[in-house]
């Protein structure tokens, strides 16, 4: 029995915390949004020089070959100081090819991206409906071709990424294209989170040998929302634990009628309520990622509840944070309000409460 | 992480559960004659007082098998393993560390022999979650403390046989903490006077309890004059895992769930509608919450890393359990969820609306959630204290 971390996952999270300490610091973060990609390719590289893009790559194809317990200490930390590199898109894409891909394609592609070649995945075409239904982008075939045609919305690191995943159905069936750059459209889709890049794909008549649209059942659909949850939860615990040390540090220092307001319970209660939630998401988020290599069939049920509960916990995070550094929290210049709208955009990233807890309730028996 | 049991741990396991399938009726079948039974056969096991040194009677029983232990007698929906929920949870700890060996000798052994029930003599009327500011006057006249004061809330005092008592022996007002004196005192001592209060679920587990002229030898003081208040913060530190609370908890959801799917909601299944779903999902939550953050601090102690305060996480969302999940059982079913046991359209017979009057026995008990909050925001968050 050890629900904790061993010594190399310690390890792993120092270097991922120096890196974002000395390199991707928060003013780096601010500089690095606003260039056209939002990205920084020599960050990108020390990334992938570190070993983290091929962190969940078995070492017969150019990866590391640890597990998703690993790979939340990286996002954890990177969230916390939310860089903006696609490492969660890499790796959800990852995940895509090691469970659909062919040897050929695991042999071809897998050290691409574990060497930092950038691929990002978009599931669902509806803006909140986490469904197979709502995977309406459409292709045809004709012999051995597969023609698509249409657009995927909201697919998160699309303008810095050189390939794509693509959830499409081909004569009803789903599949997961696989797309370069150069044969789509890409279109920036500003959001209010800067520090999340996301665009839409416009496919007009791609044509694509029909092994580029991988066979995918609606339950491996569902495998690779669940671990596009477990990766974004992950980073909701860094970033959520980042706005409360923040906002509890600024209680300390901010007097007013004499005293710092850290000592007043309407304040010191709402931290305390912070906390408690932060660590619980926490703990549940563990045992989800626990769960991707070592007890997969649990997984449904144990990141539902995980991102059930830190969807609306993180955002209600996001907003005390800022009500309670009062009007320098809505300042432009203070960090505390990045978090608010990290906490937004991941507020439906793979499914938002309402969908996770009726999960929840229908793998309960309900 | 793995949350493999080693094959030691998993022969312990199979012990209890074969103990329990030997020995545990089925709950309608237990009487009292059972209890009697129960108590003894736990006892001969070395069960009771199970995390206790072997040289006091217990069993030196480790961090885990205590969990393993506490765990499947829950899924068992086992009784206590003795009377004195108090006395086995922190009167019996704090006299092994700070009693005298004759103290030692006197007591331990009525508490694991389910012999002596215990009360907690710590709040007064004007001082509950400021208890360090306690008033219960203790003076020391030759070898004997008189004690002349009030206590109140004070569960289980209109049948315990002895109580442990937060006196004041200090009485500059410079001096809060370190003038608390703990006393060992039997309830039949002449001058105690015992006044149940009836509770709102219509109980009288707690009472009033007055000291007039109460003379207690001073060999009944445990640990030094002025002690008190270490004795009992410590002896509360002897924190228990929270993973037999997890347990009940979730059998408790499932026969929330059982209700939910015999309901009727405006006509329709209440399994379909979704405020309810998301509002049982959202215990479902709470309370898988609570059973990994147990796991974690578990894993902390098993690295020999002392428990602080986190342990208030789980009191606050046992709190808000406690008062929601029997509220919305309340309120799913309307009307008929108000009648008690005996109405003709009483809900599970009335437990759920018994219980909805009953959860400040868990949440002001031990300290209120705001106490808690206090706990996590000043001793982890390093607030300021108020």
């Amino acid at each position: 029995m050890n629900f904790g971390f061993t010594e190399e996952q310690s390890l792993l999270r120092e270097q991922v915390t120096r890196f974002m300490r000395e390199t991707c610091t928060m003013e780096r973060v601010r500089s690095m949004v606003t260039t056209e990609n939002g990205f920084a390719a020599e960050l990108w590289d020390q990334a992938a020089e570190l070993g983290w893009l091929g962190l969940i790559t078995p070492e017969t194809w150019g990866g590391i070959g640890l597990k998703w317990v690993d790979l939340t200490v990286v996002l954890e930390e990177t969230g916390r100081g939310l860089s903006p590199l696609p490492i969660a898109s890499q790796m959800i894409s990852t995940a895509a090819i090691l469970r659909l891909g062919s040897d050929a394609q695991k042999a071809e592609w897998l050290p691409m991206l574990a060497r930092g070649d950038r691929c990002t995945i978009g599931l669902y075409d509806e803006a909140n409906w986490i469904h197979p239904d709502a995977v309406t982008l459409t292709g045809s075939r004709s012999s051995d071709q597969i023609i698509l045609n249409g657009t995927k919305p909201f697919v998160p690191d699309a303008m810095a990424a050189e390939f794509y995943l693509l959830a499409v159905r081909v004569d009803g069936e789903l599949g997961l294209a696989a797309v370069t750059r150069e044969q789509v459209e890409v279109h920036s889709q500003p959001t209010m989170d800067q520090t999340k890049p996301t665009g839409s794909i416009t496919l007009k008549d791609v044509t694509l040998p029909v092994e580029y649209v991988l066979p995918m059942s609606e339950a491996d659909l569902e495998f690779l929302n669940d671990v596009g949850a477990v990766a974004v939860t992950a980073e909701m615990v860094g970033a959520a634990e980042a706005a409360l040390t923040m906002t509890s540090e600024y209680a300390k220092e901010r007097i007013q009628f004499g005293k710092p307001i850290g000592q007043y319970q309407g304040v010191k209660h709402r931290l305390a309520d912070i906390y408690v939630d932060v660590e619980s998401f926490k703990s549940l988020l563990y045992y989800a990622a626990w769960c991707v290599d070592d007890a997969p069939e649990e997984l449904p049920r144990a990141i539902s509840l995980a991102k059930g509960y830190a969807s609306d916990a993180f955002a209600d995070i996001g907003i005390n944070g800022v009500g309670l550094h009062g009007a320098i929290g809505f300042t432009a210049e203070y960090d505390i309000q990045l978090y608010l709208k990290r906490s937004k955009w991941a507020r439906p990233m793979f499914g938002d409460s309402d969908h996770h807890l009726d999960r929840v309730a229908t793998l309960g028996g309900l | 992480m793995d949350f493999e049991y080693t094959p030691d741990e998993q022969a312990f396991r199979e012990e209890v559960r074969s103990f329990l399938a030997e020995n545990l009726p089925p709950v309608k079948e237990r009487d009292s004659s059972f209890l009697k039974t129960w108590l003894s056969k736990v006892r001969e096991k070395g069960w009771v007082g199970f995390s206790w040194p072997r040289e006091f009677g217990g069993s030196d029983g480790g961090i885990i098998e205590q969990t393993i232990l506490k765990e499947e007698m829950a899924l068992a929906k086992a009784p206590p393993l003795g009377t004195s929920f108090m006395g086995l949870a922190w009167v019996g700890p704090g006299i092994m560390q700070y009693g005298t060996e004759a103290q030692k000798k006197k007591f331990i052994p009525g508490i694991l022999d389910s012999k002596v029930i215990w009360c907690t003599g710590y709040s007064e009327p004007n001082y509950g979650s400021d208890l360090a500011s306690i008033q219960c006057k203790a003076v020391l006249e030759g070898d004997e403390y008189v004690v002349n004061g009030q206590k109140i809330w004070t569960s289980g005092a209109p049948f315990a046989q002895w109580i442990i008592l937060l006196t004041r022996t200090k009485f500059d007002p410079e001096v809060k903490h370190q003038g608390i004196t703990c006393l060992l005192v039997p309830m039949d001592a002449p001058g105690i006077e015992v006044r149940p209060i009836e509770n709102m679920a219509g109980d009288r587990h707690f009472a009033e309890v007055f000291f007039t002229d109460v003379r207690v030898p001073v060999e009944n003081r445990l640990g030094n004059e002025g002690d008190g208040w270490r004795v009992t913060v410590s002896a509360l530190a002897n924190e228990r895992s929270s993973i037999g609370e997890v347990t009940q908890m979730f059998d408790k959801l499932d026969t929330l769930k059982a209700l939910v799917k015999e309901t009727t909601l405006r006509g329709r299944p209440a399994a379909q509608d979704p405020k309810v779903r998301r509002t049982v999902a959202t215990f479902e939550a709470k309370i898988a919450a609570m059973k990994y953050n147990g796991l974690r601090y578990l894993t902390k102690q098993l690295k020999g890393e002392p428990l602080t305060s986190e342990t208030s996480v789980n009191k606050l969302h046992r709190a808000s359990l406690e008062i929601e999940m029997d509220d919305f059982a309340v309120s799913l079913t309307g009307q008929a969820g108000l009648q008690l046991k005996g109405g003709d359209q009483a809900v599970d017979n009335g437990s759920w609306a018994k219980s909805s009057l009953n959860w400040p026995n868990v949440v002001i008990g031990g300290g209120t959630p705001n106490i808690q909050r206090n706990i996590i925001a000043e001793r982890i968050l390093g607030q300021p204290k108020d």
